[in-house]
């Protein structure tokens, strides 16, 4: 598991503020002199907002999110966020957990030129495919333009890439409500390992009894 | 720690450190034997074990290459891990759940009890139930496994309650938390379990059983064993007259050390210890060590396996407690009405939310996947396993295309389902299904096999030097002063789970090389 990697030293320049009126509709445009600059140096930005009622609210030092890529473009960080949410359709799974599957790819692609050329040509296929831009395709088509790559080496990358980004973050644990690490919390020997009573109680000889000395 | 001189040729070399290796070393260790335990994987301990599913894979799993081949699922899920099993001090017994089943009576005599089945190379195991059962006693107290010597079961879980009320329902008599090597009460300086849920990744409290912290300690304070971790052993050496002399590996720096040895005991497990004697080829044996038989890497079984997810109205929260928590041991007979031979066992089984995603199926993706990760506090899960029939055809072999960072071949592993294994899945999955729809399930899910835990029969055991690799007690046909440890020796595999066999199988080792030495028989 790890933890949101939303540093404190660009949160702490993004305010929830902010407007959402890019294209998307879902990066917000924000004004900052500091952060822009340090930002610079990436190739684009992936920007989001987390709801403040979400499970999530909690977890996060801010209610923005900022994901910073070092080789991909941020249209082709939102296209690959959009494959995400086609692949392992998750209402309540954050946008910023789809960030992490963009960001691992980035990561993938700024250190080996191949995988570079392997997701480029794999996100202007997906546009190609949806006449343009596959952000912009409806559900419908997107998961038609996605289905007919399946078997393909850029669909396996982007899918396998999925198991761990998506899943294996606090993000993903309090969404699908899996506590993660039980040791420093005593296991759940006194924590509702049975709890569960919709069901008979299983007999005696069955199921013991907790030894509590 | 004792230290013994490379060259010092009075000790017996064990390689491997697990069930078998660790069981085995402080066998020996206790009755005044010198041993030298070369382990490959590095010392791990209650401490540094991590409530994280990635991060302690890393951490204990066996990552050295290994390709696959065969129409076995998982060759195309995951062609480069044939096997989930571990590269660290304890061997997989840090990784394992704890199950501890005896062989039934019949399962030691496959060949005679089920007759001739095609495309299944049957054979009866030299040994009995009844040969064994003192020693199986012995690694019970050992071991401290429920619901014997006067341990009572361990108490069950939320995935156990659902596992039971669907069984019972649909009739199964023998259903309860299991036969675990798990303390339900504190014993042998080890606390009761906790209920963490994190068996699979080294039990950081010690209520399981594992010979990182049991065996190997035990025998370390007898003054009679040297145990190297990090040390990869990469051939075994032999004389002139075709007796072993000692083993050539790769020390924690890269350097190629050599330890000289009267006896050499191989616990590598099941893809590692073939694939050692194989490596170890030399002008006086061609194909490999103890190989006049050719049956070395030959025979390689996995266990019939997959696993039931059902999904429920109500929470289950299935991550709450030991991962496998229960047992339905009703389908465990031999009973060919049902379409097929050999029988199996249905065991809860748990996984958290990163290795749901990796193996509820795997290549998976879509709306139906992510309905069922979506509803993961609703999920309980149970795996199958089964006897499967063992085939010269499916073995490991040495892959000359692939090296591993010391520059030997990797072991490719071939692997092709039996019709009775497919019979036998097809059967559990739907007993699945039924026990969870009688506790109420929504829907449930088939997962196919995860890579084996559960490696056997590489190096069977026989009664025939032309058609087995050792004898009845590990001593390899061929080469007198060279022992299989391990899981390999299984002539055949049994429903059961298999690490109380192999313990007991170390057991009776340990006493037969004692009796061998003494009597200068070796």
């Amino acid at each position: 598991m790890r933890v949101i990697p939303i540093q404190a030293s660009v949160t702490s320049f993004v305010s929830a503020g902010s407007g959402c009126d890019e294209v998307s509709g879902e990066v917000p445009k924000l004004d900052l002199p500091l952060a822009r600059r340090q930002f610079l140096k990436g190739s684009g930005i992936l920007m989001g907002t987390i709801a403040t009622g979400s499970v999530l609210a909690a977890l996060a030092p801010s209610p923005v999110w900022a994901v910073e890529l070092k080789t991909l473009s941020k249209a082709e960080g939102q296209t690959l966020m959009k494959m995400g949410r086609v692949l392992f359709p998750h209402k309540k799974l954050a946008d910023a957990v789809y960030a992490l599957l963009a960001k691992d790819l980035d990561a993938k692609a700024s250190g080996d030129p191949a995988a570079a050329s392997m997701l480029r040509d794999g996100i202007a296929a997906l546009n190609a495919a949806a006449g343009g831009s596959f952000a912009k395709a409806s559900d419908k088509k997107k998961l038609e333009i996605v289905s007919a790559m399946e078997g393909q080496p850029f669909f396996a990358t982007v899918r396998g890439q999925c198991v761990t980004s998506l899943y294996d973050n606090d993000m993903a644990y309090a969404t699908f409500g899996y506590p993660g690490s039980a040791w420093e919390k005593g296991g759940y020997i006194t924590r509702g390992f049975q709890d569960l009573k919709w069901l008979p109680a299983p007999s005696a000889a069955a199921s013991p009894k907790p030894y509590f000395g | 720690m004792a230290t013994f001189d490379q060259g010092d040729d009075s000790v017996v070399v064990i390689i491997g450190s697990g069930a078998g290796g660790g069981t085995l070393a402080n066998e020996l260790a206790q009755k005044g034997i010198k041993v030298v335990v070369l382990e490959a994987g590095a010392v791990q301990s209650n401490a540094s074990f991590v409530n994280d599913e990635w991060k302690s894979f890393s951490q204990l799993a066996w990552l050295d290459p290994r390709t696959t081949s065969g129409t076995w699922r998982v060759a195309k899920d995951f062609s480069g891990l044939p096997a989930w099993i571990c590269k660290t001090v304890g061997g997989t017994t840090t990784h394992w759940a704890g199950a501890s089943l005896r062989l039934q009576e019949h399962e030691f005599r496959t060949k005679s009890f089920y007759g001739e089945i095609s495309g299944a190379n049957l054979m009866d195991w030299p040994l009995t139930l009844a040969e064994l059962e003192p020693y199986y006693a012995r690694a019970e107290d050992k071991m401290g496994v429920t619901r014997t010597n006067g341990i009572p079961g361990l108490p069950g879980n939320n995935n156990f309650k659902v596992l039971y009320a669907g069984a019972t329902k649909l009739g199964y008599k023998e259903v309860h938390t299991g036969n675990m090597a798990i303390n339900s009460q504190p014993r042998d300086d080890r606390g009761r379990c906790m209920q963490l849920g994190f068996c699979f990744q080294g039990c950081k409290s010690g209520a399981k059983w594992s010979t990182l912290y049991t065996e190997l300690p035990k025998a370390e304070k007898t003054g009679n064993m040297d145990l190297r971790p990090e040390s990869h052993v990469s051939r075994i050496e032999h004389d002139a007259a075709g007796k072993v002399t000692g083993v050539v590996y790769f020390d924690k720096a890269g350097q190629e050390q050599r330890q000289k040895a009267r006896i050499v005991c191989v616990a590598g497990n099941s893809i590692e210890t073939p694939r050692l004697l194989l490596l170890s080829a030399s002008n006086l044996f061609k194909d490999g060590l103890a190989n006049s038989s050719g049956q070395v890497g030959r025979n390689y079984m996995r266990h019939m396996t997959g696993s039931v997810y059902g999904v429920f109205k109500n929470p289950v929260h299935m991550y709450k407690g030991t991962t496998m928590a229960g047992i339905v041991r009703d389908e465990a007979r031999h009973d060919t009405k049902r379409g097929f031979a050999g029988g199996y066992e249905l065991e809860t089984l748990s996984l958290g939310i990163p290795f749901m995603a990796a193996f509820l199926n795997p290549g998976g993706w879509g709306a139906e996947f992510a309905w069922y990760m979506d509803n993961y506090t609703h999920m309980a899960g149970m795996w199958i396993v089964g006897e499967d029939m063992p085939r010269e055809t499916n073995r490991v072999t040495l892959n000359a295309n692939v090296k591993d960072k010391w520059g030997n071949a990797a072991p490719n592993v071939h692997f092709d389902d039996h019709a009775n294994d497919i019979a036998m899945r097809e059967h559990a999955f739907t007993q699945g299904e039924r026990i969870y729809q009688a506790a109420g399930s929504i829907k449930a899910f088939r997962t196919p096999p995860y890579p084996s835990t559960h490696n056997l029969g590489t190096c069977r055991m026989g009664a025939s030097a032309a058609s087995s690799v050792c004898n009845a007690y590990g001593q390899t046909h061929d080469i007198k002063n060279l022992f299989i440890s391990d899981g390999s020796q299984f002539t055949t595999g049994g429903a059961e789970n298999p690490t109380l066999t192999i313990v007991t199988l170390a057991i009776r080792q340990a006493e037969y090389i004692a009796g061998q030495m003494s009597a200068r028989a070796i």
